[in-house]
């Protein structure tokens, strides 16, 4: 009972703002304007421009979460073999927890203040005689918005990912090698299928983390909504183009299906991952 | 800089929901109208004449003492000088709410303070906004009425147009060479600078400068396709710019070169003197009128005052006062033949060459239905 009373806070906390707002987007996406039962508006999820900013999201999470995931696990095995307590762990993670939280417009800010058309970079480097002014890279879906969540992808699998990594055991490299095994047969044979399950679950969770984020890219991007939150954003916010909300919720619609499949396949490798290291 | 947009909205969305909160959890409030004989007439009223003249409205109004109005930031179109100037003349209390919100949220907030003392008298809107809420308002015909133009106007007085401006780009005479054209815009001199006020399919003056566009490129008002495909170009010539344009990105020169309507881009000029020689031109025969349109709550708590506000916005001063802000009061041609315009204001405004073009209603919607399908992949 008194476990119950300790939890009841959050139970109110989640239903207000988690379950209310998903039956919200639910019943939405099945109601027209005049609130009566239809299916137009997921029929208007085939729109191509819709279908586009899908694709685009999908595609951008996925890249993210695989350059993250590669570069934030390597980054990840370098600090694990630093000593433990150590000023140089203490502070890369510490560093990574700081960054991993560092989204949204002002994450945005700082690479339009560094790399933007005005920003110190580019002016620096205009002095040193490249001319990088005019380029808009920084402002498309498929080069400056994949560099800026890269950068909050990566410390994010640090510390995700690290305890993993320290949970291989020196003994089990040490037994490999008396066996005769390469560094190549330890982690092929040992560590990788050990940090499997771990690596493969951190990189779904990097792309929800991407496929959600919607601050950093409306700060970017101000024209076309090239994806789904984006999209989400316009449907509501429009002044041209009216009563198009519950599109919007079918899009939302659309997003919870895309993240409850890959929640789905987090919580059975994590299953996995924790039978493994519990031993 | 889109009023009616992006740098509001997240304000006016937590400033309704607090306002709704608040409202709440007070008391009933007595409608201040509505109560004695006098209210029931100002409410019911369609012109000054119903109220015995313009002297009947005038003391009704004083009656009620207070007039409600929302989403009117007194940096845009002057408005804060024609409130100090309404409050003057009829010693009226304006309460201002929510300067900052946009068209969809005056009409949230008339719905949800509805009955209560506080709720909008009157409204401010974006066309779209308007025509899609007739039912919310009371038709009344100002004592101008007839100097409006039909074409913008509602017959019956429940919408009506009450100032605008043309579309045209704005853009910084230090950085880049005058452009007369829209076609001038894909030279490689404006490689990276080019700028829109927003997404044209969320952001009404995003839209008309597409519209500008199609014109410029040999389009009609039915087909604006000539205009998306010109961002097309722009795009693909590496011109185009997909930053939000603000006062902050004009001044630090990240956006060189901007579309958007002409009050906003000579209000920036002015106060830009002396840093920046931020410039406006309307582009030759590419010329793209858009007025807001005023109405009147059809609950307003204050229908007398409601309809004394309306009176002053459409009389030569309030016509002159838009002006001096830099936007066209709709009265524009009619001031003019009778020499009652406020001419040194109405030679600063920027030359339009070539007949404006309006859309209608059904220009409109198919021009949203083109760009929902089109823009997306346009500039993508």
């Amino acid at each position: 009972m008194g476990a119950l009373l300790g939890v009841l806070p959050f139970f109110a906390y989640t239903t207000i703002f988690l379950l209310v707002p998903t039956l919200v987007v639910v019943v939405g996406a099945f109601l027209d304007g005049n609130s009566r039962p239809t299916l137009a508006n997921l029929s208007a999820l085939s729109q191509p421009q819709i279908v586009s900013a899908f694709s685009r999201s999908v595609l951008l999470s996925a890249v993210t979460a695989v350059l993250g995931a590669v570069f934030g696990a390597l980054l990840a095995y370098a600090v694990s073999t630093a000593r433990e307590g150590g000023t140089l762990r203490r502070m890369m993670t510490s560093l990574c927890g700081v960054l991993a939280q560092f989204g949204g417009v002002t994450l945005a800010f700082a690479f339009v203040a560094t790399v933007g058309f005005q920003g110190f970079l580019t002016l620096w480097l205009q002095k040193a005689g490249i001319d990088l002014a005019g380029s808009t890279w920084l402002y498309e879906p498929d080069k400056g918005l994949m560099l800026v969540y890269t950068y909050f992808q990566i410390p994010l699998m640090l510390i995700v990912f690290l305890p993993a990594v320290e949970g291989l055991r020196p003994q089990w490299r040490e037994a490999a090698e008396s066996l005769g095994g390469s560094t190549w047969d330890y982690w092929r044979h040992v560590g990788g299928p050990i940090l499997a399950p771990s690596f493969i679950g951190a990189t779904l969770l990097l792309f929800t983390n991407a496929f959600s984020a919607y601050a950093t890219a409306a700060a970017l991007i101000s024209s076309g909504s090239p994806i789904i939150p984006l999209q989400i954003g316009g449907t509501l916010s429009s002044e041209v183009i009216l009563g198009q909300e519950n599109i919007g919720k079918a899009m939302a619609l659309g997003m919870v299906a895309v993240v409850a499949v890959v929640m789905t396949l987090y919580a059975v490798l994590e299953r996995r991952t924790t039978r493994w290291l519990g031993r | 800089m889109t009023k009616r947009m992006a740098r509001r909205t997240a304000v006016a969305a937590v400033a309704v929901l607090a306002v709704v909160g608040i409202a709440a959890c007070s008391p009933p409030v007595k409608t201040s109208a509505g109560a004695g004989t006098g209210g029931a007439k100002a409410a019911t009223s369609t012109s000054a004449a119903d109220l015995g003249g313009m002297a009947g409205l005038v003391d009704a109004a004083k009656k009620e003492g207070t007039l409600n109005v929302i989403a009117l930031p007194p940096d845009w179109a002057n408005y804060g000088e024609i409130i100090k100037g309404f409050e003057a003349k009829y010693g009226l209390t304006v309460n201002s709410a929510q300067p900052d919100a946009s068209s969809a949220d005056e009409i949230t907030a008339a719905k949800n303070l509805k009955g209560q003392s506080k709720a909008p008298d009157v409204f401010d809107l974006g066309g779209t906004v308007a025509t899609a809420n007739h039912a919310m308002f009371a038709p009344y015909k100002v004592a101008t009425f007839n100097d409006i133009p039909a074409s913008l106007k509602d017959a019956s007085g429940l919408a009506v147009s009450d100032y605008g401006g043309y579309m045209s780009i704005g853009y910084d005479a230090g950085k880049v060479p005058a452009p007369k054209t829209i076609a001038d815009l894909l030279k490689p001199a404006y490689k990276g600078k080019v700028a829109l006020n927003g997404d044209p399919t969320k952001a009404g003056s995003a839209f008309s400068g597409v519209v500008m566009a199609a014109q410029g490129q040999g389009g009609t008002p039915e087909d604006i396709s000539k205009g998306v495909d010109f961002f097309t170009s722009l795009k693909a010539a590496g011109n185009f710019l997909p930053v939000d344009p603000t006062p902050a990105t004009i001044e630090s020169g990240q956006t060189p070169v901007v579309f958007d309507w002409d009050y906003l881009n000579v209000a920036q000029g002015k106060k830009l003197t002396g840093t920046i020689r931020w410039t406006t031109v309307i582009p030759t025969g590419a010329v793209v009128g858009g007025y807001y349109v005023q109405a009147i709550s059809k609950d307003a708590p204050h229908p007398a005052a409601a309809r004394l506000w309306q009176e002053y916005l459409y009389s030569d001063e309030g016509q002159n006062l838009w002006l001096k802000g830099g936007a066209r009061p709709v009265r524009e041609a009619a001031m003019v033949a009778a020499g009652t315009i406020d001419k040194a204001a109405y030679a600063a405004l920027p030359k339009a060459v070539g007949t404006p073009v309006f859309l209608t209603a059904s220009q409109n919607d198919a021009a949203n239905a083109y760009l929902t399908a089109n823009w997306a992949k346009a500039i993508g």
